[in-house]
């Protein structure tokens, strides 16, 4: 345990394209791993993915680890896990970050199991206790609007999935440099069990988290039939809808609106927070959009704490207004709204 | 084709409140309840057994108590329950639970081979989904997660296809069995039991085991023990400032809210 | 073929519950099928159990049942606008077994209760509504179901579904209420420190107390109100018949927000947090209204047989003895193998030789004599806390003289002859 050393993020591509919050990741990596004083490093798997190792330096790595095979083409659990793996067994990190995708989860689930150590989901905040060598990985508890750091004290790499956009990515500096270490994976494809046979993109549905606005409905709306009013809205300013899990439990909305810890993590330029009490879960999903307008009823709800402007009042009364308002202003003004 | 199902007993988070005062949980009025990701698996086996034929079991850990969500399998489709229940199984983290599973799983496959595990895609309370991952690897069968249609299933060629989910989009992908999928509640609908799975399930007993009637377990991997994860510390964030208060009657807060934002012209030009 | 019940009782509250159970003890095949996700989820009560029924059934279940505070303290309150007059006995033999009666929430408790037929052998199905008898040549052979393939057989099928039975009306058995036969009732669960309960119903460790409201409480309606204390919370609740509430064109929860912040209620519930809204009908037809309780393979029992005593707002301990009588019955209907209204009618003969129907023949006109005279919770109550108000002042006056001008008011307000007829009407309606 002694051994490890260093602040691995694992950087996912998907077609020769780094997600997002892999770059996040890199940031927050840097951080950990400048405190500690130790390289980081980005580990990148693929066929022909060379070519990324310089992007992941420019955003912050010392060092890219490199795994390229034809068995790596697609990510599948099988072939990503095993590279991993045996870098991970060869260069024994401390810290070892991946996002929390589909494929983040995946690969570092069972990469967790078969190195035999913990594995912090979904964490929304990042330190390090330096004295120790302790990753400090925080995230909303069940039961509350707390938040609980795990720690993982006796077994290394200490592993976290991390939210995506809740971490900062630093600046592209191109001037950066750092070193490419390559390794070679040593599975033919006929040893794989698994096959993906054909990806299907669906281009028309438009993510929610690519909104320029979110409008977002909680249970303070009170039915289904209300919170028509939040998609009215949603049309008059071309914004995305979002809904509390509450409002997804309930059935008025479905499930790939739902804003928050279970759901999308969003970084709109104004986000609307109508009837919603702002429960920390729904939060760690919401707050670094760049415009908050909250409204509820209750002055002391929390969503006010994040809300940039907030309105005290009866959402149902206050939509129509702002509704009709909207509509108003845009022609008055002539033309439509666009976002700069 | 016999498929296992892992199923979860979780307190039931739309019905538990938060007193907003102390920030504990508020579990009086909280039933616990089937993990809802794990009703959708179980309803996923229910559709392979109709289709392929065969029979399915469940598998939980947890207090005894969690004899009632295999109950409420049963009344989904299960055929066949088992609880693994033992005070050394108590706290967890999801490398232990994981662990506890396999070893219940390999003595279930020794009594009936198993062809397919089903697991939620996470459970409700935690909110992890690293347990039906950390199985598959355990058994070393491959693993799918986040599956949202079954689109084969071929009981001569022993190939599975199914659909995962990914950002944007879904994957088709093929595998053996047996293998393990972790499921979205997209996959189906919950079906309205009939009334003779009710009355089966009122009636059925689940097997129950404990540490001693598992084989080849290493305790020192089980339970609080056997986790290397532990809570640190637990803190309420920071209380953010907030930002500015409209005032006045209705009509005029909004109005003062849409100047703000037309006047930004970072935000908003006309064209 | 779908298998054959002796027994399938609907419902699982009280009355369902102790027939499901006393027949499954005796070792009935009984099936119990309830609507709610559990049993009690949607149940209300003020929340008065009686301990004598309840014992018939499961002796010295206060050591097990999921209960909240023995009550030892029961005040009866004429509340006027900004005074009250209290009255009331409080009892530390109550604080002790075999105990008085409970307040109890009735979600925990229903849930236990049902257990214990569980244990006992009820096969009980939630999440199920029994929408229809299924009737064979004049005989009540069944029940259909919501549920796919739903349909369930029995020799008994027994209606314990409550004060708006229905399959009760479905069979003919009785009509569509009156409004003057139900009491819309609304109650909150305030949560509230036991520290601060007992404090401020001067209570200790584990005692409780119960506050029924005559006056204010309805704002002039025919009904009552309750403050009862549970362990953590207090229940607060105020119902008045549905033909009283229709007439005077008021809301039940802005009553029971009157009731709420009225001057005399207002400290006791004060800094606490409503946990739990509920609302429920109360059968008070009383003896009038109880339908016909025993037919060809079937019986009603509890609520859905109207049997509560409005007065005394008794209702649980009424469900759970006719739920006792009707298993009886069909246990002895069993052992002849012979379920025939003839012998099923041995319910209704209990019924009416115990004191369930004895009490409601007894107060059959109180409902109706309070419903017809407004006067009696409208002008008397008031007038009663300006007597005590004038009696209790010390202001020079003699006691003597106090009583003569409190009696010189009362009878000019109302004049003797009348007042001494209401007082008997009263009387009579209660005694
Ligand atoms: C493991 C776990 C994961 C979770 N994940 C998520 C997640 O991803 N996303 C998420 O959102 N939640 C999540 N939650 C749930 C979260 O804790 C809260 O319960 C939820 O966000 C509350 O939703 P809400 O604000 O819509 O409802 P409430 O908390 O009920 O708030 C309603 C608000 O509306 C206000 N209001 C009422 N009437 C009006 C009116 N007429 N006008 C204006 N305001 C009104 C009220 O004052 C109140 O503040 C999770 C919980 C757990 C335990
Ligand atoms: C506000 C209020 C205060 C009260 N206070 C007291 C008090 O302090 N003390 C007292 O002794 N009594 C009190 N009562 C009366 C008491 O609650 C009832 O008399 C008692 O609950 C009757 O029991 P029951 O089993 O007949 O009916 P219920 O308790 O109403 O049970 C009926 C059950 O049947 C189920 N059901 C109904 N229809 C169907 C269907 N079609 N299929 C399946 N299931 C069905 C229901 O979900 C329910 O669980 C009060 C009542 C109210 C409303
Ligand atoms: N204690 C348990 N018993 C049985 N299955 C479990 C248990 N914990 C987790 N699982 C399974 O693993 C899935 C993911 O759980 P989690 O990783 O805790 O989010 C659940 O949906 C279940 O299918």
């Amino acid at each position: 345990m002694q051994d490890n050393r260093g602040v691995w993020v694992y950087v996912e591509q998907n077609e020769g394209v780094i997600e997002g919050v892999s770059l996040e990741l890199l940031g927050a990596g840097r951080k950990l791993a400048d405190k500690l004083g130790v390289p980081l490093s980005g580990i990148l798997l693929g066929e022909n993915v060379k070519n990324l190792a310089d992007e992941i330096i420019y955003y912050g790595a010392d060092q890219v680890y490199v795994v390229e095979s034809p068995v790596l083409r697609q990510y599948r659990t099988e072939s990503y896990m095993k590279g991993v793996i045996l870098l991970a067994e060869k260069y024994k990190p401390e810290i070892f970050l991946y996002g929390a995708t589909p494929n983040g989860k995946d690969v570092a689930s069972a990469v967790a199991t078969d190195l035999s150590t913990g594995l912090t989901a979904d964490t929304t905040m990042l330190d390090v206790e330096v004295e120790k060598r302790l990753l400090e990985a925080s995230r909303p508890a069940f039961g509350g609007n707390i938040m609980a750091t795990i720690l993982c004290k006796k077994h290394r790499p200490q592993m976290a999935t991390v939210r995506p956009k809740v971490m900062k990515a630093l600046e592209r500096d191109t001037s950066r440099t750092g070193r490419v270490i390559e390794e070679a994976l040593e599975i033919r494809e006929e040893d794989m069990r698994t096959k993906v046979l054909e990806i299907v993109k669906d281009v028309t549905k438009k993510s929610l988290t690519d909104a320029h606005i979110i409008v977002c409905g909680g249970k303070g709306l009170g039915d289904e039939r209300n919170f028509a009013l939040i998609h009215e809205l949603a049309d008059v300013l071309g914004a995305g809808v979002g809904g509390t899990r509450d409002v997804v439990e309930a059935g008025w909305i479905s499930h790939d609106h739902q804003i928050g810890q279970t759901g999308e993590t969003v970084t709109p330029k104004i986000y609307f927070a109508v009837g919603i009490s702002g429960a920390i879960q729904h939060l760690v999903g919401m707050k670094n959009s760049e415009i908050i307008i909250a409204i509820n009823k209750d002055p002391n709800a929390p969503i006010f704490g994040v809300s940039t402007y907030g309105i005290v009042g009866d959402a149902l009364e206050i939509l129509p207004i702002l509704i009709k308002q909207f509509k108003h202003a845009f022609r008055e003004k002539g033309g439509e709204m666009t976002y700069a | 084709m016999h498929i296992v199902v892992c199923v979860k007993q979780v307190p039931d988070t739309k019905i538990i409140k938060i007193n907003p005062k102390t920030n504990t949980l508020d579990r009086r009025s909280a039933p616990a309840i089937l993990n809802p990701y794990d009703a959708h698996a179980v309803q996923a086996a229910a559709g392979i057994k109709e289709a392929a034929g065969g029979e399915i079991s469940v598998l939980s850990m947890g207090p005894p108590q969690a004899v009632e969500i295999i109950k409420k399998s049963v009344e989904i489709g299960a055929d066949r329950g088992y609880l693994i229940t033992d005070r050394a199984f108590a706290g967890a983290d999801t490398l232990a639970t994981s662990y506890a599973l396999s070893k219940a799983l390999d003595r279930i496959s020794k009594e009936h081979p198993i062809d397919l595990i089903i697991c939620g895609k996470h459970a409700i309370d935690g909110d992890t989904g690293q347990v039906g991952p950390g199985i598959a690897r355990r058994l070393d069968i491959p693993p799918i997660t986040n599956v949202i249609e079954v689109t084969d299933i071929n009981k001569e060629t022993r190939k599975v296809k199914v659909k995962r989910k990914i950002i944007n989009g879904y994957e088709l992908i093929e595998t053996e069995m047996p293998c393990l999928l972790t499921v979205e509640k997209e996959i189906n609908e919950i079906a309205y039991s009939p009334m003779p799975n009710m009355i089966k399930a009122a009636r059925y007993n689940p097997v129950i085991w404990a540490v001693s009637d598992l084989e080849d377990v290493d305790k020192t991997q089980l339970g609080l023990k056997g986790s290397p994860t532990i809570v640190g510390k637990m803190f309420t964030p920071p209380k953010p400032e907030g930002g500015h208060m409209f005032e006045g009657a209705a009509e005029d807060q909004v109005k003062q809210v849409i100047d703000v934002l037309l006047q930004n012209k970072e935000l908003f030009s006309v064209n | 073929m779908p298998e054959k019940f002796d027994v399938i009782v609907v419902g699982a509250g009280p009355a369902g519950t102790s027939c499901a159970y006393t027949c499954a003890k005796n070792g009935l095949k009984v099936l119990q099928i309830e609507r709610g996700e559990y049993p009690g989820s949607k149940n209300v009560m003020g929340g008065v159990l009686y301990r004598k029924q309840m014992e018939e059934i499961i002796p010295e279940f206060w050591k097990e049942a999921p209960l909240e505070r023995p009550v030892i303290e029961q005040r009866i309150w004429m509340m006027d606008k900004e005074s009250t007059v209290s009255f009331g006995y409080k009892g530390l033999e109550w604080a002790q077994e075999p105990y008085n009666n409970f307040t109890v929430l009735r979600a925990k408790f229903d849930q236990w209760f049902a257990k214990k037929g569980v244990e006992a052998g009820v096969l009980l199905i939630n999440e199920t509504v029994a929408n229809q008898c299924i009737v064979e040549n004049g005989k009540v052979i069944g029940i259909r179901t919501d549920r796919p393939d739903g349909e369930v057989y029995a020799d008994v099928t027994v209606l314990a579904d409550g004060v708006n039975s229905l399959l009760g009306k479905q069979l003919g058995f009785h009509k569509e209420f009156r409004p003057d036969e139900v009491a819309l009732t609304v109650m909150e669960v305030i949560n509230l420190s036991k520290d601060k309960i007992n404090e401020r119903f001067n209570l200790s460790e584990n005692q409780g107390c119960t506050i029924e409201i005559f006056g204010d409480s309805t704002k002039g309606n025919l009904g009552t109100a309750f403050i009862y204390t549970n362990k953590e919370s207090i229940n607060i609740g105020v119902g008045t018949t549905l033909s009283s509430m229709i007439k005077s064109r008021m809301k039940p929860y802005d009553l029971l927000d009157y009731l709420k912040t009225h001057p005399m209620v207002k400290p006791l519930i004060e800094g606490g947090e409503a946990a739990e809204y509920l609302a429920h009908l109360i059968p008070e037809g009383g003896y009038h209204s109880v339908p016909k309780v025993a037919g060809n393979g079937v019986l009603v029992v509890g609520d859905a047989a109207q049997l509560v005593n409005a007065i005394h707002r008794e209702g649980s301990n009424m469900a759970m003895a006719s739920g006792k009588m009707a298993a009886e019955t069909i246990v002895e209907a069993k052992k002849k193998g012979d379920f025939s209204m003839d012998t099923l009618k041995g319910y209704k003969d209990k019924l009416y030789n115990s004191f369930i129907i004895k009490d409601l023949k007894k107060y059959k006109d109180a409902t109706h004599t309070f419903e017809n005279n407004p006067q009696f919770l409208r002008d008397y109550v008031p007038m009663l806390n300006r007597a005590a108000s004038k009696f209790f002042t010390v202001d020079g006056t003699s006691k003597k003289d106090k009583q003569k001008e409190i009696m010189k008011t009362m009878t000019s307000e109302r004049g003797t002859i009348k007042l001494i007829k209401d007082v008997y009407k009263a009387w009579k309606a209660v005694k």
